[in-house]
């Protein structure tokens, strides 16, 4: 089961940093929130995995081992502020656009942009 | 602290006093241009009514200690002092800042902002007080870069003004690196003493002088001296500043700005002085600084050039004097601070009313004004002989001092000899000047072609310059009865020990003091007399050197290195930026895995795999691996992108994190929703990128990552631990009173990072409403097909059935909200649930309807849920528990049975109101957008076919 989570820990962030490289604002903030998923897990993970374990505490019957719920509270804000992140960033994205004219991420309108160049073809 | 009387915590509140003053003066001018000036002046005086009643215990020989802790641990405290130095100098402060305010409101013109003007005086006012009544060192120079800072403002007031700018800038640049070195070696000084407390700093003076670190300090520390007051090397920023207005001139260089490092010495004095290094580097600085200053003053043709330039030779003289090193020596320096405070504050007040009625400033053109503003040229020509040192005025009483000093100095070895010669050449120079300003501005003949007649200024723009005048008169005259108890206290303070006998008479029989000053006003007439070749001989050489040369190369080099360090890693490039991060975290990990001889993974039991999981995690990785090669198609991509996040919320729930799966699945469906909404006015694809060797180069990047994250993951997962939850878990119930552990770390444990990260969704959601703001972006009106959008934008049967949907989800949250702190739920997750109930009304009902029946406005959401949630840890506070502290009880209600309150749910409040707030303002204005684009008219040059021919091309 450990492979199988850090493998998928690995195409996520292989994926995610591909896309982050990539030259215009989509892509980017699609890759971003991927790597945000592969961090995600990879915190959540460093408590170790657990199976069927009681997440919450049981006051009658006590539990002898509960899932680790340090890293889930970590996990739990990384996520809201991971989407905070992504929505300033595609805000950002639009912003540069209606600024710039184009959705390179440098600014700089190298190849065809199918909306500002319209006209001219 | 024993008990809170009004005398033991005045010191800090006259040193914040104008701090806050600042924020209502810039307020108050935009109700009236005059107002910022009152208050200004009406902070300045409750300042002086604040301290007022600690000066007779200064008096009475106490030194009056205020502190706080602040960081205990690396002993740091929040300490102000009040002994008679730090009195003396806070006086000057307040009162010539007072006249300052005075004249300045009647000084500055109609276009002029009187409310930045008085603001960032206040500013400067509070820093210098800061500095002057510091008990903690490391306070104190925190308030001397805030001089540094303030001033620079001061002194760019007129930003439109290209050498406002060079000059506030240059001062900036000297005097914030001095700053720099001043902190090093108050650290040294801590270091050595083991306390930053200046008590304890000034009786460890034997100590400091011993030790191996002396000359590091002592260099430090007069590095910081010497920008700030202006000696030389670093001289020559001052002229410059006199860029600023000459209210500015006349605060920050009679009695503040350059007496700031002057206040330094004499604070330091008993500290570092009485050894040969301090005599050699401050009387060298100080002689080099008073000679240089003299000679060139009498060059100038700008009168505040002149000022400027006599402020730096007087500088000079004081730093001789500390240089000198003995007691009597610091008396003379002293009471030269006072004299010379007084009589430059008024000279640069008079130098400014000229400027102000005549229009100009040069010498050349300003003549004879002695019959069109006689009262002002009394004034100034009293002043410009108290500079000058002419006896009966306070300046000749100090002067003689000095030269006194200056004799007996020159016993001291065998190069001495000089320095009394030296500083009578100074003092020729010092009457030369002061004539040419006496005689070149106010007689010798008629004003040359001057942009305004001159006439007397307004009659409160003389009262401050009249107040000082008598001043120097008064000192001058009976110095006995004026100057001498402030200056005995000062001494006192000072020196840390009682003063020596020293005397203010005005007649002390004919000696050799008096025999140099009659030499110098002699020779001083005779200089100025022979000016006209001086002049050209000054022209033909000297006056071509000019530092500021210097300083510009030395700055231009150092920006073209660091630029050419930055140009070789940062291309203008985003991408290059994130290779260059990615690349380093490879390497580093890299380096780390090697460099360990450990086994890669350990030996933890390793979970079976089953079926489901399997087939789920082949799922996550194919759609992750589809996000990436269908990226150009940009809608699937992002389809794509859902799959995965859906899958990662199953994830949780298999590994026992209901919270999470939870938490994901919502933000997951309110991401999709808005990116969705964003791609509207993105271009739909992406274009095929030329360069392959980029790709091949970022897919072995990417590769290298997915591998790393890989190894490591696993070799974390293949090794047991010991974790530190097991607190969290017992104290749960107990402390918290709640069974769900990750809700009660959330909103008690670490209730005070909760309230940081809300802050931070609070902020994106107000970021993204600002950069919204009056934005308007051309939308397709085609989808990627080339097909028409649906015309019926609120289809009828989504309509009603999320109206009828809309009460339950938001009884599904407030359940899940309610049950937050003993099962799955709380604040973020109901938050993000209502938020979704909200979205979907919005989506299909459209914006107007919505806000029609939604009346709140979601800044007010949002402010109201961070008010909540830092209200219920103040509420802690004030309760007397540490900021956060919750509490908890058990009530029975009817129906519902015993139910459990605790104080956390108030903060999860705060958090579920900031989670709806911030992500409905988010969507619902990335909604209006479209709605806007909608509503202009379409362009109608869109051509279907060439979209359809441009996709292809694309894909």
């Amino acid at each position: 089961m450990e492979w199988l989570i850090s493998l998928a820990i690995g195409v996520l962030t292989a994926t995610g940093v591909y896309l982050t490289l990539r030259a215009r604002t989509f892509p980017v903030v699609l890759g971003l929130t991927l790597l945000a998923y592969a961090v995600n897990i990879f915190l959540f993970a460093m408590g170790r995995l657990t199976v069927g374990l009681p997440a919450v505490i049981d006051k009658t019957a006590t539990a002898a081992q509960y899932s680790d719920p340090l890293p889930q509270a970590l996990v739990l804000t990384a996520i809201v502020i991971a989407f905070g992140m992504t929505a300033f960033l595609i805000v950002l994205a639009l912003k540069a656009r209606g600024e710039l004219g184009n959705d390179h991420v440098d600014g700089l309108d190298t190849e065809s942009d199918n909306y500002s160049n319209k006209e001219v073809k | 602290m024993t008990s809170l009387t009004f005398l033991s915590i005045n010191l800090p509140i006259v040193a914040l006093l104008p701090f806050f003053g600042a924020i209502f003066a810039a307020w108050a001018s935009k109700i009236n241009r005059l107002a910022s000036a009152w208050v200004a002046a009406f902070v300045t005086i409750l300042a002086l009514a604040f301290l007022a009643p600690s000066i007779a215990m200064v008096f009475a020989g106490e030194t009056l200690i205020q502190s706080w802790t602040w960081i205990p641990a690396i002993g740091l405290e929040f300490a102000f002092r009040l002994d008679g130095l730090a009195l003396l100098f806070a006086l000057l402060i307040l009162v010539i800042g007072l006249l300052v305010i005075i004249y300045a409101r009647y000084y500055l013109s109609k276009k002029d902002s009187m409310g930045r003007f008085f603001a960032y005086l206040l500013m400067f006012m509070g820093s210098m007080l800061g500095i002057v009544l510091s008990e903690n060192l490391i306070q104190m120079v925190v308030f001397w870069e805030l001089t540094s800072l303030t001033s620079f403002l001061l002194i760019s007031y007129w930003q439109y003004r290209k050498d406002a700018r060079a000059g506030a800038r240059m001062a900036l640049v000297i005097t914030g690196a001095g700053g720099l070195a001043l902190l090093a070696g108050v650290l040294l000084l801590g270091h050595v003493v083991g306390s930053y407390n200046l008590t304890d700093v000034l009786a460890a003076g034997e100590l400091i002088r011993g030790h191996n670190l002396y000359l590091p300090i002592l260099v430090l520390v007069l590095l910081g001296v010497f920008t700030k007051s202006a000696q030389f090397p670093f001289h020559f920023w001052l002229p410059h500043a006199m860029a600023a207005p000459t209210p500015v001139s006349a605060y920050l260089h009679s009695a503040t700005m350059v007496k700031a490092g002057i206040f330094l010495l004499a604070r330091f004095f008993p500290v570092l002085s009485g050894t040969p290094e301090w005599t050699w580097l401050v009387g060298g600085a100080g002689l080099i600084t008073l000679l240089i200053g003299a000679y060139t003053a009498l060059f100038q043709h700008d009168i505040k050039g002149l000022l400027a330039y006599s402020t730096i030779s007087h500088l000079g003289l004081i730093t001789l004097l500390f240089g000198f090193g003995t007691q009597l020596a610091a008396v003379a320096a002293i009471f030269h601070i006072i004299n010379h405070a007084t009589f430059k504050a008024s000279l640069f007040m008079v130098a400014g009313i000229i400027d102000h009625e005549t229009g100009t400033r040069d010498m050349r053109r300003i003549n004879g004004l002695l019959k069109y503003m006689p009262h002002t040229a009394i004034l100034a020509m009293i002043a410009a002989a108290a500079m000058a040192g002419v006896p009966l005025l306070n300046g000749f009483l100090s002067k003689e001092m000095f030269f006194e000093q200056a004799l007996t100095a020159s016993n001291s070895s065998v190069w001495a000899w000089a320095v009394p010669i030296l500083v009578i050449v100074a003092a020729v120079f010092s009457v030369a000047y002061s004539l040419r300003f006496i005689h070149d501005v106010f007689f010798n003949g008629e004003p040359v072609d001057l942009p305004k007649t001159p006439h007397e200024p307004p009659r409160f723009m003389k009262i401050p310059v009249d107040l000082l005048v008598i001043i120097c008169l008064a000192v001058g005259i009976i110095p006995m009865f004026t100057v001498a108890p402030i200056l005995a206290v000062a001494v006192a303070g000072t020196l840390q020990t009682t003063p020596p006998e020293y005397s203010l008479a005005i007649w002390h029989g004919f000696n050799l003091p008096l025999l140099m000053s009659f030499v110098a006003l002699v020779l001083g007439v005779l200089v100025y007399v022979m000016r006209k070749r001086l002049f050209a001989w000054h022209e033909s050489g000297v006056a071509h050197w000019d530092a500021r040369i210097i300083f510009n190369a030395v700055l231009g080099g150092l920006d073209a290195v660091a630029k050419s360090i930055t140009r070789s890693f940062d291309k203008g490039s985003l991408q290059n930026a994130s290779v260059w991060v990615i690349a380093t975290a490879l390497l580093a990990g890299f380096i780390g895995f090697t460099s360990v001889s450990a086994p890669l993974f350990g030996d933890r039991e390793l979970m079976p795999v089953d079926g489901v999981s399997v087939l789920a995690v082949a799922i996550l990785m194919i759609a992750s691996v589809l996000t990436l090669a269908l990226h150009r198609k940009r809608l699937i991509s992002l389809v794509m992108l859902g799959v995965v996040g859906l899958i990662i919320s199953l994830m949780f729930v298999k590994f026992s994190a209901p919270d999470l799966a939870l938490t994901q699945l919502s933000v997951e469906i309110v991401t999709v929703i808005l990116l969705l909404l964003a791609l509207y006015f993105l271009p739909q694809t992406t274009p095929k990128e030329t360069c392959d060797l980029r790709v091949s180069r970022d897919i072995v990047i990417a590769v290298l990552s997915g591998v790393g994250v890989t190894l490591l993951a696993m070799a974390v997962l293949t090794r047991d631990f010991a974790p530190i939850s097991e607190f969290f878990l017992l104290n749960s119930v107990p402390g918290g009173g709640g069974t769900n552990v990750v809700n009660v770390i959330l909103v008690d444990f670490r209730g005070t990072d909760t309230l940081g990260e809300i802050a931070v969704l609070a902020l994106a959601g107000l970021g993204i409403f600002a950069m919204l703001q009056g934005m308007k972006l051309h939308a397709p009106d085609r989808d990627t097909g080339g097909r028409l959008w649906n015309s019926d934008l609120h289809p009828e049967i989504m309509q009603t059935l999320t109206r009828l949907l809309l009460p339950l989800m938001l009884m599904i949250a407030i359940y899940i909200f309610l049950r937050g702190h003993n099962l799955p739920g709380g604040g973020f997750i109901a938050g993000l649930i209502a938020a979704v109930a909200l979205i979907v009304q919005y989506l299909s009902n459209g914006i107007a309807w919505t806000n029609d029946r939604l009346k709140f406005d979601m800044h007010w959401v949002i402010g109201f849920g961070l008010l909540i949630a830092t209200a219920t840890g103040l509420v802690a506070m004030g309760l007397g528990y540490p900021f956060m502290t919750t509490a908890f009880t058990y009530l029975n209600w009817p129906v519902v049975g015993k139910f459990e309150v605790a104080s956390a749910i108030a903060f999860d409040l705060g958090v579920f109101l900031v989670v709806v707030g911030a992500t409905v303002m988010s969507l619902v204005e990335l909604g209006k957008l479209s709605n806007e684009s909608h509503q202009a008219p379409v362009k109608p040059t869109t051509q279907p076919t060439t979209q359809r021919k441009l996709e292809q091309e694309a894909n």
